[in-house]
């Protein structure tokens, strides 16, 4: 573990996103504290510059706290980023370890069925689920979800073909192991660094999407998110430039850093670069 | 000076910070005469191939470089040599084949045009004039239809031809020096005699310096004038091939001769005539298959095991030499059950266990373990050791109590610490591995164990070891042993009789002494022709 940190700490941008994504999460795990009311509340004070009246970050058209509306989007997107992306993450695990470990016919289903959601844009099939399913954030949950475990599932599988020829396994088979145990017990761990990295990189996707939706009214109307406040903003933004701004850098942040965190898991785990130094 | 090609003096090649060791070479000196074959051997690790890379300055640099010394090419000191002076040297005066062509040539581009390349670069030529010279070359390396050569890609040739092909390259230009890194190590013996004719003959018409490096001795015996030993990135002897291998001198020189397995088969053991596995009529072919939709060209379809009949006795090791491709692998695949045969029986005490299917196999794994050719594949590098070497048992029903202490007592039986037990694969080295493996074979308390190549990934000295150990085990437990190997000195030593395989068909066995003595078939007296350094061993035989 002291091995893996020192690794990850010699990629200096790695710390610096870390840095901001800790940040950020302390930002949303205190919402409640700093910004007790509800962030939809209104005042008396619409269109407030940043500073003015109280407002750090200024107000909206109806007077609601901007800096208010961050915080607690904030817990929004990064619980809509982690359950998205651990869910895209189980579902993809499956599709994956089983079309690779088994191959085949196996293969051949599990794979045309992820290459049909494959075919699909990834954006307009999530915009597509919502305004079916109606616009809950649950519904933002499953569409992420839905658009994302493809890639998972690819990664995988290709793990998964690679290894599962390697002597340990046939090892495995010798001494009479289940399938299921091969593949979660052997197999599996050998997979997790690749499998870590891309879901950390999935969590800055997730939270784009949830934004993206959000910004097109998809959202759920009654959570507070980034994406709302730059859709509600957006007609003003000529008279009230913070309440688009202040959220779009709070995502490009956020989506920055997780990246790279992402790049620097990616330094430390990956074993070719390992073999290099 | 000038009648020396090379002179090493002084050299010390630096790792870079926190590596095992400080200097990867120390103090190197090294000679080379016109003409003159020098053999640089050494187990891994010894620094033989950085030293290959200085003098082509292809060092990994930055973390690996020449820290101080002189590498003087007739007078000129090659670690002053500005890069574009180095890259004229590289392919005109010193040229390089590497072990593997497979990689050390361009999958994407013809030979032709990558023997063309060393002119382009190098000589002002004519195109017509460029081509003819390269068919030239071609046939110089004797390979058969030049032509057609020219117009194929890497992987349409076989590996001895793409060795030759290397060799037709580096010798485009007539170097004065060659560098072979490990030029056979990957070719079959019969290919690996050929290349070595082919470069003691390129060098007679050249008069080049060709430095070999390898780690076997039997190669060593066949083609050097003088022989350098490294150890840990220090020459530990020097001298001519008569001396360093007759009459070593540095204690590790002898260790690593006396570790050499030798030609003389071992003296036959009382043999016992209950046998307890038995192959008749194996047949496994591969391909053929179609894909999903049935659309597409079928895949190649090959018959890897060829109506093999194999009998094993109590207490004996059978074992089943072969080259690359002549499905003995496969055959030990299809006897343990990893892969299902198309025909045939395996009698395992009177349960014919090709047709059982993989519960029914279950109980049985426990008569019949495997140890498998590769010590970092073989071994899951996530889980700890006594895990691995105890959860055979556990599978098997043993309670994890009684499953553990076996596999502290394994082991040490196989040579390891206790204290391995908690530890993970990364910390171990291939020898070491190979022990964690065999245990995991034993923890099961076979009958009889299918051991694949078992030595081939390691250093002789570490081989020798191994070899000991399952002889060892094998006496102590009374194992019937099947060894699969390519290696007739290992053969030689380990197996009491011998099944030759070629083709997927056994085209012999016999006793090993008989064999050794006096082969029947052809291919099997190639074989034994084409083991290199055989000369050698008489001497020291006697």
């Amino acid at each position: 573990m002291a091995d893996f940190w020192k690794r990850f700490s010699r990629n200096r941008q790695a710390v610096l996103g870390l840095v901001i994504l800790c940040v950020v999460i302390f930002v949303a795990a205190i919402a409640n504290f700093i910004f007790p009311t509800d962030p939809f509340l209104y005042s008396k004070f619409p269109l407030s510059a940043p500073g003015e009246n109280g407002f750090l970050l200024g107000s909206d058209s109806i007077g609601r706290d901007v800096a208010s509306g961050i915080a607690h989007g904030a817990k929004t997107s990064l619980l809509i980023g982690l359950i998205a992306t651990l869910a895209a993450v189980f579902i993809g695990v499956i599709f994956g370890a089983f079309a690779g470990y088994y191959g085949g016919i196996v293969d051949d289903i599990l794979m045309r069925i992820t290459e049909v959601f494959q075919t699909i844009p990834s954006f307009v099939f999530a915009i597509l689920l919502v305004a079916i399913m109606k616009p809950s954030i649950e519904s933002v949950v499953i569409a992420i979800t839905v658009v994302s475990w493809p890639a998972v599932a690819r990664l995988v599988r290709g793990e998964f073909l690679g290894l599962k020829n390697r002597e340990f396994v046939q090892a495995c088979h010798t001494l009479g192991m289940s399938d299921l145990r091969i593949m979660l017990a052997e197999i599996l761990p050998n997979c997790l660094s690749p499998i870590i990295v891309i879901g950390s990189l999935m969590v800055a996707t997730a939270i784009l999407i949830e934004s993206g939706l959000a910004f097109l009214g998809l959202g759920d109307p009654n959570v507070m998110s980034w994406g709302f406040i730059i859709s509600d903003g957006r007609s003003m933004l000529r008279v009230a430039w913070w309440i688009c701004t202040f959220p779009g850098i709070a995502i490009l942040i956020t989506v920055l850093a997780i990246n790279l965190v992402g790049e620097g898991l990616n330094d430390a785990l990956n074993p070719r670069l390992r073999e290099r130094n | 000076m000038t009648d020396k090609l090379l002179q090493i003096s002084k050299l010390d090649i630096a790792l870079p910070e926190g590596s095992e060791r400080d200097l990867a070479v120390e103090d190197l000196n090294i000679e080379l005469s016109p003409g003159e074959t020098l053999c640089i051997v050494g187990e891994s690790g010894s620094g033989k191939s950085l030293t290959a890379r200085a003098l082509m300055g292809l060092l990994p640099a930055p973390h690996v470089r020449v820290k101080k010394g002189t590498i003087s090419f007739c007078g000129e000191d090659l670690t002053q040599a500005t890069e574009p002076r180095m890259r004229q040297i590289r392919g005109s005066e010193i040229s390089m084949i590497f072990q593997e062509p497979m990689t050390a040539l361009n999958p994407v581009m013809t030979i032709g045009v990558q023997i063309d390349e060393v002119f382009r670069y190098h000589a002002e030529m004519s195109q017509s004039e460029r081509r003819k010279r390269a068919i030239e070359l071609l046939e110089d390396v004797q390979l058969p239809d030049p032509k057609q050569i020219m117009a194929a890609y890497p992987h349409e040739l076989s590996g001895g031809q793409r060795q030759r092909a290397m060799i037709a390259m580096a010798l485009a230009l007539e170097p004065k020096i060659l560098i072979a890194d490990e030029p056979t190590t990957a070719l079959d013996v019969t290919t690996q005699a050929q290349i070595l004719k082919l470069v003691s003959d390129m060098q007679t018409v050249h008069k080049s310096g060709v430095l070999f490096i390898t780690h076997d001795f039997g190669v060593v015996a066949d083609i050097a004038d003088r022989v350098v030993v490294m150890q840990y990135g220090r020459v530990v002897e020097t001298g001519t091939v008569d001396k360093v291998l007759n009459e070593p001198e540095h204690t590790y020189t002898k260790a690593l001769i006396a570790s050499v397995p030798s030609l003389m088969p071992r003296a036959p053991r009382p043999r016992s005539e209950q046998i307890v596995l038995s192959a008749d009529k194996i047949q496994k072919t591969f391909g053929g298959g179609k894909s999903f939709f049935g659309l597409g060209k079928p895949n190649r379809f090959v018959h890897a095991v060829k109506d093999v009949t194999l009998d094993l006795r109590s207490g004996e090791t059978l074992g089943v030499v072969g080259e690359s491709g002549s499905g003995k692998s496969t055959l030990a695949r299809c006897i343990i059950r990893l892969l299902d045969s198309d025909g045939g029986n395996i009698m395992l005490d009177d349960v014919d266990i090709r047709a059982l299917n993989r519960a029914e196999m279950r109980p049985l794994r426990t008569k019949i373990q495997m140890v498998f050719q590769d010590p970092f594949a073989s071994i899951n590098p996530r889980i700890k050791v006594g895990q691995i070497i105890s959860q055979g048992p556990i599978i098997q029903g043993e309670s994890r109590q009684n499953a553990e202490a076996r596999a502290r007592e394994l082991l040490e039986i196989v040579g390891l610490d206790e204290r391995a037990f908690n530890r993970y694969p990364h910390e171990f080295s291939g020898g070491q591995r190979q022990r964690i493996g065999i245990a995991r074979a034993l923890a099961l308390d076979p009958e009889i164990l299918v051991a694949d190549e078992p030595v081939s990934a390691l250093d002789v000295s570490i081989q020798a070891q191994i070899l000991e150990l399952l002889d060892e085990i094998r006496e102590n437990m009374n194992l019937s042993m099947l060894f699969i190997t390519h290696d007739l000195r290992v053969a030689a030593q380990v197996c009491d009789r011998l099944a030759v395989m070629r083709y997927g068909e056994i085209v012999e066995t016999g006793a090993t002494s008989e064999i050794f003595k006096n082969p029947q078939h052809s291919y099997t007296q190639d074989l034994l022709a084409a083991v290199p350094g055989k000369k050698w061993d008489r001497k020291i035989a006697g």
